[in-house]
């Protein structure tokens, strides 16, 4: 049981270590505690998954109470870490893809000032994660939830001479804190509510108030729709995902870790562990699915005129956040929590290939000024490969087996539209994807390459083993994963068997119809056209005909360039919000509550008291006898006032 | 014998006379006798009352305040000798600085 606190424990030692004496330490030393720390909580975490499979699957739930954080009156808010199997599963993910990418960071920011700093937040982040997903209660969640929000905020603006990236870091930390308000109001109406935060406690209050579902929108739904706000700003979606792009200014190890793999699924995690909640609320279940599957519309889109490639992963990462919503919205919260560990291995992938990339360009992120990198970058070119075919759904890959358990749970469960949505929103995928993969591999050498062929020796070249060694591991992941999720027709489904006690408390209503297994291979395949079609059309304009995509872009002009603007939305926020708030500020908050009116009582107070002393201070003259008056004034009036008092 | 009434009016003329002296007058010396003045009309009216109730307690205050009023004068004649040779003078109405 101890073992996690020792997951907990480990980061929060090297960031404090580096971080308080990392600034004289030599690199090689910084390097070797933050993968240490990181590496240690990961074999904590194996351990914890064997005690946990050792245990039969009922009872496998241990809590370790850490110590008494809040006693006030009848309220016990304990600081304790539960494991069960959902938890388990997300702090593997957290600590594994975490210490990859630490791994990988020694490498890729060696030449950066600031090293210590950046060890220093990326071990913090990681104790932070661990805190969110092993907390027992609503409270603790929301200290790991805030803690996360803080180290995502320090390592966008990482590069403190830039100033987009401290414009990025403020965005996204403002919108997140809108979000955050959400959550924290949600955890208040659930104390309200059930009288507690512990998990356990608030599941088995909501399954005895509320036996089945919550008819209109009550109680419950409100509950589910404030968490769901957090959710929307953490895990960028419809209305609050305009700060993930922008976050795109941190280091690239940080994209992949904390805005692709981890942090951006705690939202994921937050509505999944929640399910007891959600389940009751088919209201807040909706306009959760419709969320997400319109977030995974308008991401996918963005993505597909993008020409950042990190920018278009950033998309991407919104629009497969959307998919997980999707499921958990549709009431498939297993499935949702299957993508989120398939995606956390493709995408983590993803980026950090365009970290080697962009390495081996010299920080050239443009995907017009590269191509045809595939003979310099060989292992970067075919572990992007595995992770461009897992997250497009080509079989038998990572990204196949966990996108179309969410597609088919929402067909089964009844939601066809959405369906349909989600197929075409895979096809797109693949065709972005793709678009990546030809635009930046393929082709003849574009710019930058060129121009080093000049000069001569710069040729780009594959980064060291350090960079290498956790893309080849990603890549397995990315390839093999999807086997922990088989769907009903080829095996069991072995990641959601062993999450389902910790789903135990959520409503399960009527079993939808039992559909055929042919029914769903049909669905399969239909989705494995639409990932093909989208390749297809992706090869036909990028490599066979490069002209095409100028001449649809000059034909569809108005669609091209409102997907090439992120459809005017930070545009539409500057001009409704932003701009409104900050005149409201200048003017009325600033120049009246502020300088007139609080001015006004600070200042007017002391003109008040400066007034009565100038008035007061003439009695001290300075004569003796004058003092002697007033003793005498004052010894008279004592004697008159006993006089009257005593007749 | 004397009644009591007449030691308390001689006191209380005493005490006026201290009163009008110390807020009337503007050399030192002469404010300070008529403090002393007003400490001993009251040490009268303490013995007049120990008298008159027959307790022993006023002659032991008497006792108190001719202590203090020993103290104060030896304390007040000396701020008194320092002025005089700081500023030369013994009016009152001259050494009022401290003020505003």
């Amino acid at each position: 049981m101890t073992y996690s606190v020792m997951i907990v424990l480990f980061p929060l030692l090297g960031s404090f270590v580096i971080g308080v004496f990392g600034r004289k330490f030599p690199k090689r030393l910084i390097a070797g505690i933050a993968c240490l720390t990181v590496g240690l909580s990961f074999a904590a975490s194996c351990l914890v998954l064997r005690q946990l499979l050792l245990l039969p699957p009922t009872e496998r739930e241990l809590t370790y109470r850490l110590f008494n954080w809040i006693e006030s009156g009848p309220v016990t808010i304990d600081a304790a870490f539960l494991v069960d199997p959902l938890s388990a599963v997300m702090v593997l993910v957290v600590t594994g893809v975490g210490f990859l990418i630490h791994v990988y960071s020694v490498a890729y920011m060696a030449e950066e000032p600031g090293y210590y700093r950046f060890f220093s937040y990326l071990n913090l982040f990681i104790f932070m994660m661990t805190v969110l997903v092993l907390a027992d209660n609503y409270l603790l969640m929301f200290v790991g939830w805030e803690g996360v929000g803080l180290c995502s905020y320090l390592l966008i603006g990482f590069y403190i001479d830039r100033k987009s990236a401290g414009d990025a870091a403020k965005k996204a930390f403002i919108v997140n804190r809108i979000g955050d308000a959400g959550f924290i109001l949600g955890t208040f109406l659930i104390f309200r509510t059930f009288g507690t935060f512990n998990y356990q406690q608030v599941f088995e209050r909501v399954s005895e108030l509320f036996p089945s579902p919550e008819v209109g929108f009550g109680i419950v739904s409100a509950i589910c729709l404030l968490l769901f706000v957090g959710a929307t700003g953490k895990s960028a979606q419809i209305p609050l995902y305009v700060w993930l792009p922008d976050a795109m200014e941190g280091p690239t190890p940080v994209s992949a870790l904390i805005h692709a793999a981890t942090m951006v699924t705690a939202g994921v995690y937050m509505v999944a562990r929640s399910a007891a909640l959600f389940s009751r609320a088919p209201e807040t279940l909706l306009i959760v699915a419709v969320i997400g599957i319109a977030t995974a519309v308008l991401a996918a889109c963005i993505a597909v005129v993008q020409t950042d490639i990190k920018r278009v992963l950033a998309y991407s990462t919104v629009s497969q956040l959307g998919y997980m919503f999707l499921a958990a919205g549709v009431g498939a919260f297993g499935s949702g929590i299957f993508h989120v560990v398939t995606h956390a291995f493709f995408k983590a992938l993803l980026f950090l290939g365009s970290g080697s990339i962009i390495l081996a360009l010299h920080h050239e992120q443009d995907l017009f000024r590269m191509g045809g990198l595939k003979k310099y970058l060989p292992i970067t070119f075919w572990t992007m490969w595995v992770a461009t075919l897992a997250i497009s759904g080509v079989p038998p890959l990572a990204g196949f087996f966990s996108k179309d358990a969410i597609l088919w749970n929402a067909f089964s469960l009844g939601h066809v539209v959405l369906w349909i949505i989600g197929v075409a929103v895979a096809g797109l995928t693949a065709f972005y994807m793709f678009r990546l993969m030809f635009l930046a591999f393929y082709g003849e050498e574009a710019a930058p390459g060129s121009e080093h062929n000049e000069q001569g020796n710069h040729r780009p070249h594959e980064p060291s083993l350090l960079i290498t060694g956790p893309l080849m591991i990603l890549a397995v992941f990315s390839a093999l994963a999807g086997f922990l999720g088989l769907p009903g027709y080829l095996g069991t489904n072995l990641l959601e068997t062993f999450l389902e006690p910790s789903f135990r408390y959520r409503y399960f209503g009527e079993h939808a119809a039992a559909h055929a297994y042919s029914l769903e291979i049909v669905l399969t395949v239909i989705a494995i056209l639409a990932a093909a079609a989208g390749i297809a059309v992706a090869y036909y304009a990028y490599i066979r005909d490069r002209g095409l995509p100028g001449r649809l872009a000059q034909r569809f002009q108005g669609l091209y360039l409102a997907a090439r603007q992120k459809f005017y939305v930070d545009e539409i926020y500057d001009a409704i919000l932003v701009r409104p708030i900050q005149r409201i500020s200048d003017v009325f908050l600033w120049r009246v509550i502020d300088e007139g009116l609080i001015d006004g009582i600070v200042n007017g107070t002391g003109e008040l008291m400066q007034y009565w002393g100038s008035a007061l201070r003439r009695i001290q003259s300075g004569y003796t006898r004058g003092y002697a008056t007033w003793i005498l004034i004052g010894a008279l009036l004592l004697f008159i006032y006993y006089y009257l008092v005593t007749v | 014998m004397v009644p009591t009434a007449h030691y308390l009016v001689l006191s209380a003329i005493l005490f006026g006379i201290g009163v009008i002296g110390v807020l009337t007058r503007r050399n030192v010396i002469t404010m300070l006798m008529c403090i002393e003045l007003m400490l001993n009309a009251v040490n009268l009216a303490f013995m007049a009352f120990s008298r008159h109730l027959d307790q022993i307690d006023g002659q032991i205050f008497v006792f108190f305040v001719m202590t203090v009023a020993a103290a104060e004068a030896a304390v007040g004649l000396a701020l008194i000798v320092v002025l005089s040779r700081r500023k030369q003078t013994l009016d009152v109405d001259e050494v009022n600085e401290m003020k505003w």
